[in-house]
């Protein structure tokens, strides 16, 4: 049995899949990893299936050590990693030597790094997912972020590790500039407000997590004043509560809320929410239905041909 | 009425009626019932909530029109559908809530009589949402309807018996929450480990009966 030994754990890291799907009428939201399309790359790039479990680094990564050796990848954002001293490149598969060190820092841009395994981090899923969901305590590895000390075990299996071509990766940098089409109260909302909405300039704040991102920004107008009946609210959601500053809804998000919703962000570019740092710079972007349908294809078609790797 | 609204590019809500009601309670439920029975292909999730539910699917397999044209066939049979009857639910409870005095005064009545007139109603889970086996209980008697905090506590107790605006309704973890707290249970409502997830479950009926 190979393990990972936690020597520091970093700023938040927990262990992340894809998410679990279907307990939305016990109120339970997917969680899984913040930006997915890194993930499901790192497990590629190592050999595994594209949902095995990670470790998911937020904005500073940690210390492991590999006491059994280890095939790993580093992908999403740079978090300079370096085995034993030697810089290790994002995106890159690596056969580590039995005993070896891999250390991570602080990201320079981006907000997220996966540490992908062969073999994948081996958690007892809940609900048939390994995701942690932090709010609740449920899931991942006992729960909770890890801590120095923790012992996580690696699985069996993996195939061949591969290599990407930059060019092709490229295509799926993550974007400042988020498209979203018309959320299901986007009719409630005055023409000038829609304006104001999509000509701003917002910023992250630091009250942002996985369950959700606060934004600072001209303030909309709220209609109904802001009341209306609860509902059952999607991933990406951009929300408007009293006050008027946005609230993009995101992976560990509460199934159904209150609020009024201008607009959601498409599938394409929800890994890039994942990505984004406080005190960061978004704009909106509107698009049809129909074109972010082809967004979303197109992204598919490029994770999924084996286009990405050489 | 129903009608159909995009919520995302991988996601529907389809509205049963205008107001929260027990009536469109109950088609919400008929509904629910149904989509789990006979899945739609590609559907990767549903968020029942007062009077709509959130259909949230694969956007590479489905899309809005195909999934509105399944669900529509699947409203067209509700009222053919009879729904096992409700199961009773009793939630021990401990009224000693820091909002309950604040509450007693505010209607004008003592401690004693909110804890008489919150546990000798009969609720039903409208629907289970926000967290995990949070129900939202409609049925609360109109006397004690009160309003949310002003501003919402960042940490309620797990296990907090609490009141917002005409529902009520027990925290299954530390969360934030604006409702007035009135009591706590011990009662572990959402056990990963346990084959009924959630102590309550959308359409059963509730009591809360206080604990010595």
């Amino acid at each position: 049995m190979s393990t990972i030994r936690v020597q520091a754990p970093g700023m938040l890291t927990t262990v992340q899949d894809l998410g679990r799907y279907g307990y939305g009428p016990l109120g339970v939201s997917p969680s899984g990893a913040a930006d997915p399309v890194a993930l499901r790359v790192g497990n590629l790039l190592v050999g595994n299936p594209e949902s095995a479990a990670a470790l998911e680094m937020t904005l500073l990564g940690g210390t492991f050590v590999f006491p059994e050796g280890a095939v790993v990848a580093l992908a999403g954002a740079d978090f300079s990693g370096a085995v034993d001293g030697t810089p290790l490149a994002p995106w890159t598969a690596c056969e580590l030597p039995p005993g070896a060190t891999l250390r991570t820092g602080g990201a320079q841009s981006g907000a997220r790094c996966y540490l992908c395994v062969r073999g994948g981090i081996e958690v007892k899923p809940l609900l048939g997912s390994a995701s942690t969901h932090l709010l609740t305590g449920l899931g991942g590895f006992q729960g909770r972020p890890l801590k120095r000390g923790d012992v996580l075990r690696i699985g069996r299996g993996g195939g061949t590790p591969r290599a990407i071509r930059p060019a092709q990766l490229a295509k799926l940098a993550p974007r400042k500039i988020l498209r979203v089409t018309e959320g299901p109260q986007a009719g409630w909302f005055s023409r000038a407000s829609r304006d104001r909405f999509f000509s701003a300039v917002y910023q992250v704040t630091g009250e942002s997590n996985r369950m959700g991102l606060r934004l600072e920004g001209p303030a909309l107008e709220t209609p109904h004043s802001g009341q209306m009946i609860s509902e059952g609210v999607s991933l990406g959601a951009i929300q408007i509560p009293a006050g008027g500053k946005p609230i993009i809804l995101f992976v560990e998000q509460q199934t159904t809320g209150g609020y009024p919703k201008i607009a959601n962000v498409i599938s394409a570019d929800l890994a890039s929410i994942g990505q984004l740092r406080p005190r960061e710079e978004i704009r909106f972007e509107p698009v049809e239905p129909a074109a972010a349908r082809a967004l979303i294809r197109e992204q598919e078609e490029l994770l999924l041909s084996g286009a990405l790797f050489q | 009425m129903t009608m159909f609204r995009y919520a995302s590019d991988q996601s529907l809500l389809v509205y049963l009626g205008e107001e929260v009601n027990l009536e469109t309670h109950q088609r919400v439920l008929k509904l629910l019932r149904l989509l789990q029975a006979e899945p739609i292909p590609g559907v990767r999730n549903l968020h029942p909530a007062y009077h709509s539910i959130l259909i949230v699917f694969d956007p590479l397999r489905q899309e809005h029109e195909s999934v509105e044209r399944a669900v529509a066939a699947c409203i067209r049979r509700l009222d053919s559908i009879t729904l096992p009857e409700p199961r009773l639910v009793e939630i021990p409870v401990i009224y000693d809530g820091p909002d309950l005095a604040d509450v007693a005064a505010l209607h004008q009545m003592t401690p004693q009589r909110v804890i008489e007139l919150h546990s000798s109603a009969e609720y039903v889970v409208y629907f289970v949402g926000f967290v995990p086996g949070f129900a939202y209980l409609g049925g609360l008697p109109p006397e004690l309807a009160t309003p949310r905090l002003e501003s919402p506590r960042q940490r309620v107790p797990k296990g907090s018996v609490a009141i917002g605006g005409s529902h009520t309704g027990v925290y299954p973890f530390e969360t934030p929450g604006g409702w007035r707290l009135i009591g706590r249970t011990t009662l572990e409502i959402f056990d990963p480990e346990r084959e009924e997830l959630s102590r309550l479950v959308i359409g059963d009926r509730v009591r809360f009966v206080p604990a010595s």
